[in-house]
């Protein structure tokens, strides 16, 4: 029986690890995952795991860089921007 | 090249004020940064090459309609996030497949020990070797995932945009994002822990 409780408890606590680690759970729900992890050492393990997975994913965008920014490409992009520019300065912003 | 969130509100801010001086700065952040996020998700060059220039397009044709510069980094990713929609290439049609927990729940070993078979994940060397490859693992398992785990992941834990900036992103509620986001965690985590398995049996074999 005792197995079986404590099965249940660490699929629930599975299911709310990112949210956990995001801080984004109530203070009940979060209060009942650290009892948990307290006394399940494979959970904490995995915590930690997922916990590295994210820090690993901040900023981890490709290396790849778009191609030099062509001259006539810029003056349009600019000219739109001037043109918005008057449109928020006819709004009186 | 991780660009500071604060310097792009700057950038924006400036742009607001009418300061041109901060227009190639911003052009080069923001055309980078898009860049590599449609390349992500739509995995061409030539299409994500076309979407960073559309978006910047869009950007600046709507750039009266910034009201707050603390919010460009979501309103940017909006836009881009509509024109990777357009390049969107008949097999991204496929139906979603969905990711469910189950996949992901680690297995202990046997019973009573309790050790969850997965790799030593505090032993990993902080090596640049190391960090490169892992980024690739990440990369790699990255884009194969569905296309609406992908963009939970690449706007949340790549371009560490809020929860409540992601949901507005992608137009779903919170609640998705965060179901999305979680599961997508846990494939790249699986990969990563995959490949460090791997590579701590090959390293204890010698
Ligand atoms: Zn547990």
């Amino acid at each position: 029986m005792e197995t079986g409780k404590h099965k249940h408890d660490c699929k629930e606590v599975f299911a709310l690890l990112s949210e956990y680690l995001d801080a984004e759970l109530d203070a009940e729900r979060c209060d009942e995952i650290r009892k948990h992890l307290d006394d399940c050492p494979p959970c904490i393990e995995f915590l930690e795991s997922l916990k590295r997975t994210v820090s690993l994913c901040h900023g981890c965008q490709t290396a790849e860089q778009p191609p030099p920014l062509n001259p006539e490409v810029r003056e349009k992009l600019m000219a739109a921007y001037r043109k918005s520019m008057q449109n928020r300065a006819r709004q009186g912003l | 090249m991780a660009t500071d969130k604060r310097q792009e509100i700057q950038l924006a801010r400036d742009l607001i004020e009418g300061k041109p001086e901060a227009f190639d700065r911003f052009v080069e952040v923001f055309r980078s940064k898009v860049f590599q996020y449609a390349l992500m998700m739509c995995g061409h060059r030539e299409d994500a090459e076309e979407v960073a220039q559309d978006t910047l397009f869009k950007v600046f044709e709507n750039f009266d309609q910034l009201r707050d510069p603390e919010r460009v980094r979501p309103w940017v990713f909006r836009i881009a996030r509509n024109a990777c929609y357009m390049k969107r290439r008949k097999s991204v049609f496929a139906p979603t497949q969905e990711l469910s927990l189950e996949d992901f729940l680690p297995h202990s070993e046997g019973d009573g020990s309790r050790k969850l078979e997965i790799a030593d994940w505090s032993a990993l060397p902080d090596d640049q070797v190391l960090r490169a490859e892992l980024r690739d693992v990440i990369h790699q398992a990255i884009q194969e995932l569905p296309e609406m785990y992908r963009a939970a992941i690449m706007l949340r834990d790549v371009e560490e945009l809020t929860t409540e900036e992601t949901a507005q992103v992608l137009d779903v509620s919170q609640e998705v994002v965060k179901t999305r986001l979680h599961r997508a965690r846990l494939a790249v985590r699986a990969k990563l822990d995959e490949y460090l398995r791997r590579r701590q049996s090959g390293v204890a074999k010698g």
